[in-house]
């Protein structure tokens, strides 16, 4: 079981998150034209590198959602912040 | 002569005697006592059958090393299968029956199927059964091959707990090295936790006579005591048995016969393996005889026991530590041969052991004892990541580099000498350069030669021989990982302990390679057998999946509530009546002519504020809520972004910034956590909040013709007057002082209020509903009458009538998708080539011939073709409606047949059916109801 560091509760047990997404995606303007390719790769295409790679993940007791860089090779984690800083 | 009790040694508590019953025979053994070791110090040999032929089997060895002696144990009521007899601690009257064998281990009907052993090699099943299904096949074989039955009422009373726990140094393994390391770490102030799988600690310690210049047991005694002084803390009767991610190691901590073990999650910041060797079995003829057993097994039995493993005692150990085990042996009194494994091996006799014979020698004896060489215990270090190395001079796996948290020191690092492994030890514990491994300890396994004369076997678990790993590499099954599949060796509880390397030395040895070179199959947790209990602990039942209960349960209760499960609540569904289908046909004419009053606070709640709320809620719904007007109600769906209808409901807007939420009962935490995730990733949220009120604010819906009659005597200081207060509004008024929120939106197409108060008004609100309505002949209204009167009105409830398919323009509702300008969650998905199908399924009504019964729910629509019925749509849901007198259904069914008045034919369970197609609204359909 992985130990995770929420940046606002501090380190808790895997059980208590969620993956999101991956982070620095985004979601096409749907106002405007969509390929069925790119919609779809969207949808569905995810990178999941073998090694670094930067998450969205939630805490579910607190229900914020951070950005976690973690090593999917070597299980440890890089570094969280909120995501909040991204959106604003 | 077999097994028998050696005076004054050993642990046991030889006052204290034990009677218990094996196979139908009584025995005595002493406290302290395991099962193995009381039957061998009865003189009992065959203690089970093998997996697959039958053929008798005796413990290999002491402790969870032996594969063969496995049990299922009856005491105190309790009967348990699968009971490892080697590990399992004697208790007064436990009944053990051997398990694979009828009537009896020594009498075993089905031992004939050794008879047959030559048509039964590797790959038997799977060649032979092909054909014409394995499925045919596999009952069969699997009760032949079963090793006892769990009854269901064992496992109720059987729980285990879940603890965590975390330490500076975990210590794994109670022998000499272990402890050694366990006290020069506590004093040096670490936090530090001993795990020790037996009773006692000492290891394979107990075995020697002096420890450090001290006599053994004095040696132990200060050792540990100075340990507890230094604030170190034993768990004993305690197995790591994994590692998991970010140095959690799992500990299973016995707590007796039939009582769930306990689970640790141990957080150590490191740990020390300590966890010993094991032997390695010498691979020889008939080398599965009962009295063929371990050399360090047989030692560990008289050091813990008591217990001699045979009179006359040949040994085949060609490695440097057998001599002290020897020595050891004779001084209890055995005769001792040492014997050479210099040519072709095989065991003499049966059941009974006459000899061994070497090459044209032949050895009288009663009792065989092997080791091939030390493989040390490396599991929890291959858990960790850590890696092997082969070392040629002990001729076995050693650790090489790993993980930095994790050091293997004495027999578990190959360090077999006793002085050596305590310098590594303390070494080690205290975080010093561990000193260069000495390598005085020498090992020369003799190689596997195939032969025809007898069998040889590699996995005593699984009968696995030589031959079986021949033909495997034979047919090319030579990576490790195919062999192991393909012969099945290393499985079951074994996993290897035993077999894996004397498996691995065969093929190598058959295809003329090494064993670096041949390789080793994945470690992998658990490491002893551990009971499913385990891991489940605690979570059964209601503590696994707890039912959210009313705040009102009590007055349905007192009102004659039938309660059931709805979306994880505990809800009534009827109330009263001779039988549910009376009492829901009551309630429905009930609210058709007066009114029904029903607990709706399951209902969802969920506000949703803030300058960008109403952008949100209109990104969030398919249907437009931006032109939503303060005080109104629409009604809408939820999507996923791939289009697929996630929840209705309705959503209200109580002023410019401020929106209620009112998804299904069971959907308010997906839907707030969808809510949360679109909040937080994509928007600034801090122009939106989310806020689930669920549970703050009951609701009492009254509906049906009399329900304005009967919230006008509730005082709730709102107009209702149908000008004042239309369908699909909001007020906001007062019920004895408290706020209240009045919803008029309807599921059952009569005039509806929802009326939501704080949790402290909620019994006065339903006991005063209640009382005025029964003026008027209104009553309590369950669930189910709740789910015919929405089908009626062919209203959906999502789950039951849509499915992981189904879009908004499927269930008629298509404007937004066309007309919608916003961005909203899943609009691209409803242009796809899917989306836009022309044989995409309508949802519509099915109506039956003049008494024709009910459709049965999920009769499949068909079409006749050449390849006869295909589906083309399915029956969601079927009621009788007493409104109606007649049964009505819903159903999806392909658009291009779902014109209504059209005769469709359906398909159940080999019945045929007929309906004729409908619109979904059987009732009231121009709403003259619902808006009056």
């Amino acid at each position: 079981m992985q130990k995770f560091p929420c940046p606002f509760c501090g380190l808790r047990d895997e059980r208590e998150f969620r993956f999101a997404a991956e982070a620095g995606k985004r979601r096409p303007d749907t106002t405007r034209d969509i390929s069925a390719r790119d919609w779809s790769d969207h949808l569905h295409v995810v990178r999941n590198p073998l090694g670094a790679t930067r998450e969205i993940w939630v805490h579910m007791p607190c229900q914020e959602y951070f950005v976690m860089a973690r090593d999917t090779a070597a299980m440890t984690v890089l570094d969280v912040e909120p995501l909040r800083k991204e959106t604003v | 002569m077999t097994g028998f009790r050696a005076p004054a040694r050993g642990l046991i508590d030889r006052n204290r005697i034990l009677s218990f019953r094996f196979d139908g025979r009584a025995y005595y053994g002493c406290a302290g006592d395991t099962v193995v070791s009381a039957l061998l110090a009865n003189g009992v040999r065959v203690m089970g059958r093998s997996f697959k032929y039958h053929r008798p089997r005796g413990a290999w060895s002491s402790w969870f090393d032996d594969p063969n002696a496995v049990f299922a144990i009856r005491l105190n009521g309790h009967e348990l299968p699968n009971c490892p007899g080697a590990t399992t601690e004697l208790q007064d009257g436990m009944e053990v029956r051997s398990v694979n064998a009828f009537p009896s281990a020594r009498f075993d009907l089905k031992s004939a199927l050794d008879l047959g052993h030559r048509f039964l090699p590797a790959g038997f099943y799977y060649k032979t059964f092909m054909w014409p299904d394995w499925h045919l096949f596999e009952p069969t074989i699997r009760r032949m091959a079963g090793l006892g039955k769990l009854e269901m009422s064992e496992i109720d009373g059987y729980v285990s707990d879940q603890t965590h726990d975390a330490c500076d140094l975990l210590v794994v393994g109670g022998g000499p090295s272990g402890i050694a390391a366990a006290r020069a770490a506590a004093e040096r102030g670490m936090s530090v936790v001993l795990v020790e799988d037996h009773d006692a600690l000492g290891g394979s310690g107990l075995q020697v006579a002096r420890i450090e210049d001290r006599d053994m047991a004095v040696w132990m005694r200060e050792q540990i005591a100075a340990f507890q002084a230094a604030g170190g803390q034993i768990l004993s009767r305690t197995t790591a048995f994994g590692v998991y991610d970010h140095q959690l190691v799992a500990l299973i901590q016995q707590r007796g016969f039939g009582r769930g073990p306990r689970l640790i999650r141990m957080r150590a910041q490191r740990c020390v393996l300590a966890a010993g060797a094991l032997d390695r079995p010498v691979t020889f003829g008939n080398n599965d005889r009962p009295g063929v057993m371990s050399l360090a097994g047989a030692c560990d039995l008289l050091a813990r026991y008591g217990v001699l493993a045979g009179q006359r005692i040949a040994v085949m150990a060609p490695h440097s530590q057998a001599a002290a085990q020897i020595e050891m042996l004779r001084d209890a009194g055995a005769t001792m041969t040492e014997v050479a494994p210099d040519g072709p091996a095989r065991a003499l006799g049966g059941k009974r052991l006459r000899g061994l014979r070497v090459g044209d020698q032949t050895y009288g004896c009663d009792t065989i004892l092997t080791s091939a060489g030390m493989m040390p215990v490396l599991h929890l270090w291959r858990h960790a990541g850590g890696k092997l190395s082969w070392d040629s001079t002990a001729s076995a796996f050693v650790p090489a580099s790993g993980p930095d948290w994790m050091t293997a020191v004495g027999g578990a690092n190959g360090t077999f000498d006793l002085a050596d492994a305590l310098i590594e030890a303390r070494a080690v514990a205290v975080g010093d350069d561990r000193p260069k491994r000495l390598c005085a300890y020498q090992a020369h396994p003799p190689e596997v030669v195939l032969t025809d004369k007898s069998r040889q076997w590699v996995d005593f678990q699984n009968d696995v021989t030589v031959k079986d790993i021949e033909i495997a590499a034979r047919e090319n099954y030579v990576s490790v990982e195919h062999l192991k599949r393909y012969t099945t060796l290393g499985m079951a509880t074994d996993q290897g302990k035993t077999s894996n390397i004397p498996g691995l030395s065969t093929m190598a040895s058959l295809r003329g390679k090494s064993i670096p070179e041949t390789g080793t199959t994945t470690f992998r947790p658990p490491f002893v057998p551990v009971p499913l209990e385990l891991y489940r602990g605690a979570h059964r039942g209601q503590q696994f999946h707890p039912l959210k209960r009313l705040c009102l349960e009590h007055r349905h209760r007192a009102a004659g509530a039938a309660l059931g499960e709805y979306g994880g609540w505990l809800r009534p569904g009827w109330y009263g009546g001779d039988t549910p289908q009376d009492a829901i046909q009551r309630e429905i004419a009930m609210v058709r002519h007066s009114a029904g009053v029903m607990d709706a606070s399951p209902l969802g709640k969920i506000e949703v504020m803030g300058p960008d709320a109403e952008q949100f809620v209109n990104f969030i719904y398919y249907n437009t809520i931006a032109t939503l007007k303060p005080g109104f109600i629409r009604y809408g769906f939820m999507l996923t972004e791939g289009g697929i209808v996630y929840d209705d409901g309705v959503i209200a807007r109580i002023d410019q910034n401020r929106f209620v939420i009112s998804c299904s009962s069971s959907h308010v935490e997906g839907v707030s956590a969808m809510l949360e995730a679109w909040r937080q990733d994509g928007n600034d949220p801090d122009r939106i909040f989310v806020h689930d009120t669920t549970l703050n604010w009951p609701t009492i819906t009254v509906t049906g013709p009399k329900a304005r009659d009967i919230l006008r005597r509730l005082d709730l200081g709102v107009d209702l007057s149908p000008d004042a207060f239309g369908h699909m509004q909001m007020r906001e008024g007062r019920f004895q002082a408290a706020p209240a929120r009045i919803a008029r939106v309807s599921f059952t197409g009569e005039v509806s209020y929802e009326i939501s108060v704080p949790v402290a008004q909620a019994q006065a609100l339903w006991d005063a509903a209640l009382e005025v309505g029964a003026e008027h002949g209104a009553g309590p209204l369950g669930l189910e009458a709740v789910s015919v009167m929405r089908a009626e009105k062919g209203y959906v409830i999502i789950g039951k009538d849509t499915d992981g398919e189904t879009m908004p323009h499927d269930l008629g509702f298509s404007i937004p998708r066309l007309k919608k300008k916003a961005a909203f969650v899943g609009d691209r998905a409803l242009h796809t080539e899917n989306a836009t199908r022309p044989d995409r399924r309508r949802f519509v009504g099915l109506k039956v011939p003049d008494g024709d019964p009910m459709l049965p729910v999920s009769a499949h629509i068909v079409t006749r073709g050449q390849g006869g019925p295909s589906s083309c749509g399915y029956v969601s849901s079927s009621y009788l409606s007493p409104t109606l007198g007649h049964p009505i259904a819903l159903a999806h069914l392909d658009q291009t047949q779902a014109t209504e008045g059209t005769e469709v034919e359906l398909l159940h369970l080999g019945q045929t059916r007929r309906a004729i197609v409908t619109a979904p609204c059987f009732f009231d359909p121009k709403g003259e109801r619902l808006h009056a």
